[in-house]
């Protein structure tokens, strides 16, 4: 194998092989200028004179299968598809899923989480809780890729996040009807102090969990027939 | 009388030197403009367009504006050990020169005002050639005392760098032009630029590059590593072998920067007067339009020096970018091919060129 070829006479003499490159970064500049002029006056906007997506204001197209934030999928009166059957919990290899499971009034339904949290600075993003989620009740389709924050404790999504993703931290206001864990109504946990050596090795995930809030009523408008007293 | 008379003249020197400062210095800010947003559409990018003031971005022109203020606030960093007169001196000394030699310039043809005849140069030097020469060598000293000063030896190396690169392309720069001063038999660059108003059969202008097509190219590549921009950016490799100014911060550095910008402008000006007729329009003469069939369209006087200047200002602007798509196009050269490039390519080239061109005037005679 030749690993490096000699030079022919004319690629010895530099100025013609000089000239092509220019012709090159040239044409790319031309057709370039050209494109943004255009673009100027408004015309060939289907043509794109970069590459660079500006990115806040301009996203990517994302492939659908792509792996994002996840979230809680909703059934119509509000409530989580979720019934709390604690396989995503099991499967996660990241352990960042912590799932409390509480009784629904539904007997088709039997449970639901009373509280479900994600810590997304300890995700691994694998989505095997995707896969494995019988009811199709958790997603990782929200497009959401900002999930940076200034703390541990803001990476970690509670409910009110995973049904809604639109919600960012700090989440203010509660809107979730049915009862469930609720650190929302509780008085907000000081923020961990920032010097390193303060910080715990292994930051807990038994934070202490909000006062049950909310109530089936509010969710059925009366207590269901089938619920058994 | 003779008293305003002086001042008079004084007034239209210092009005010649303002206009070209202020030409320079704000072609040489653009630069750094021009530098990202040409390389950027060379590359498909956007190039910087985030600089803002009151949401008007207008393409980014206000990042020269940012970075010269972030240079003026960044800390002025003199080292420990280092001479504290000469390594200031240096950056002042380099952009001094090199803006120095802009007199000997001329960027446009005689303004008939109110009686009175005014050469569009700042200074009408005779030797003209041999002062810009003379200026750009006298920059290799801020260079020097740059290294030298800042008693870091990753600094004195990168001054040494530059200075034997700059000496070793001086002489093919100076060769190269030896050409042009046989044929026009004058040092003069004003009267360089009215010889080549002249026609060959009446229509081809008789510009030094159609004189001296070898002498061109030997002189533009000597005059880009005098520039010290990539391809022949070893004096300098911003991005990891560092050079002289590494001990440098804030607007000190910038002045270095900009001297580099002011050279690049400074060369392209050069390659214009000597190679592209200056501030000639193909065609033009003092009565106006003559061309080679025949029609004529007489323009005024005004007119006349304006177009003039215009045709300068749009050689010099076009060779900017020539010297910018160079830039963004080309790797670095290797020290040794940097050498042996300028040693054993462009001297002899040079001076073979200065060898023919004297045997065919010798043997044609006369000026031609």
């Amino acid at each position: 194998m030749q690993r490096k070829r000699e030079l022919t006479f004319l690629e010895n003499l530099y100025v013609p092989e000089i000239l092509r490159g220019l012709v090159l970064t040239s044409r790319h500049f031309f057709g370039n200028l050209f494109l943004h002029t255009a673009h100027l006056f408004g015309l060939l906007k289907n043509r794109s004179a970069a590459v660079t997506f500006q990115y806040p204001e301009q996203k990517r197209p994302l492939a659908p299968r792509l792996r994002t934030r996840h979230r809680l999928t909703v059934r119509d009166e509000g409530t989580p598809r979720c019934v709390g059957c604690m396989l995503c919990e099991t499967v996660c290899p990241a352990k960042c899923i912590t799932i409390v499971a509480g009784e629904h009034p539904d007997p088709n339904v039997e449970k639901y989480p009373v509280r479900f949290d994600i810590d997304l600075g300890v995700c691994v993003y694998c989505g095997y809780c995707v896969e494995v989620c019988p009811e199709d009740a958790i997603r990782m389709d929200t497009e959401i890729l900002d999930i940076a924050a200034y703390s541990r404790q803001a990476m970690k999504l509670d409910i009110h996040e995973l049904m809604n993703p639109k919600l960012r931290k700090p989440v203010v206001e509660c809107t979730l009807k049915f009862p469930h864990q609720c650190r929302v109504h509780s008085p907000v946990l000081p923020e961990p102090p920032q010097q390193r050596a303060e910080l715990p090795a292994v930051v807990s995930r038994n934070e202490p969990p909000g006062p049950m809030v909310g109530s089936w009523e509010a969710v059925y408008g009366k207590k269901p027939d089938s619920h058994p007293a | 009388m003779i008293a305003s008379l002086f001042f008079a003249d004084l007034g239209i020197k210092l009005a010649l030197a303002g206009i070209v400062f202020f030409g320079v210095l704000n072609l040489a800010g653009l630069h750094t403009w021009v530098e990202r947003k040409q390389s950027a559409i060379m590359q498909d990018r956007i190039g910087a367009n985030r600089a803002s003031i009151f949401g008007i971005k207008l393409f980014g022109l206000f990042h020269p504006l940012a970075d010269a203020l972030k240079m003026f606030f960044k800390e002025d960093f003199i080292p420990a050990n280092g001479d504290r007169l000469l390594h200031t001196l240096a950056p002042f000394l380099s952009v001094f020169f090199a803006l120095v030699a802009f007199a000997g310039i001329p960027f446009g043809d005689q303004l008939r005002v109110g009686g009175r005849v005014i050469n569009l140069q700042v200074a009408g030097i005779d030797i003209g050639i041999l002062y810009i020469f003379a200026m750009l060598s006298l920059g290799v000293y801020g260079v020097i005392l740059a290294g030298f000063s800042s008693r870091n030896n990753y600094a004195l190396l990168g001054s040494l760098r530059a200075s034997a690169q700059m000496i070793s392309y001086e002489i093919a720069l100076g060769v190269s032009i030896i050409g042009l001063v046989l044929i026009f038999g004058t040092m003069d660059l004003q009267q360089m630029v009215r010889a080549q108003g002249a026609y060959w059969f009446g229509w081809i202008p008789r510009w030094g590059i159609f004189l001296q097509p070898v002498a061109f190219f030997v002189f533009l590549t000597a005059a880009l590593a005098e520039t010290k921009r990539v391809p022949f950016d070893l004096p300098e490799g911003e991005s990891e072998i560092i050079g002289y100014f590494v001990e440098y911060s804030g607007m000190k550095f910038g002045l270095f920067f900009m001297t580099d910008f002011i050279e690049t402008v400074l060369v392209a000006c050069l390659a214009t007067t000597l190679f592209f007729g200056g501030w000639q329009v193909p065609y033009l003469h003092p009565e106006g339009f003559l061309f080679p069939w025949g029609a004529a369209v007489p323009v005024g006087q005004l007119v006349y020096v304006g177009l003039g200047i215009a045709s300068f200002s749009l050689k010099v602007l076009a060779f900017c970018w020539l010297f910018m798509a160079i830039r963004w196009t080309l790797p670095r050269f290797r020290y040794d091919q940097l050498m042996r490039l300028g040693w054993q390519y462009l001297f002899p080239i040079a001076l073979a060129n200065v060898l023919v061109t004297a045997g065919i005037l010798a043997f044609f005679g006369g000026k031609g």
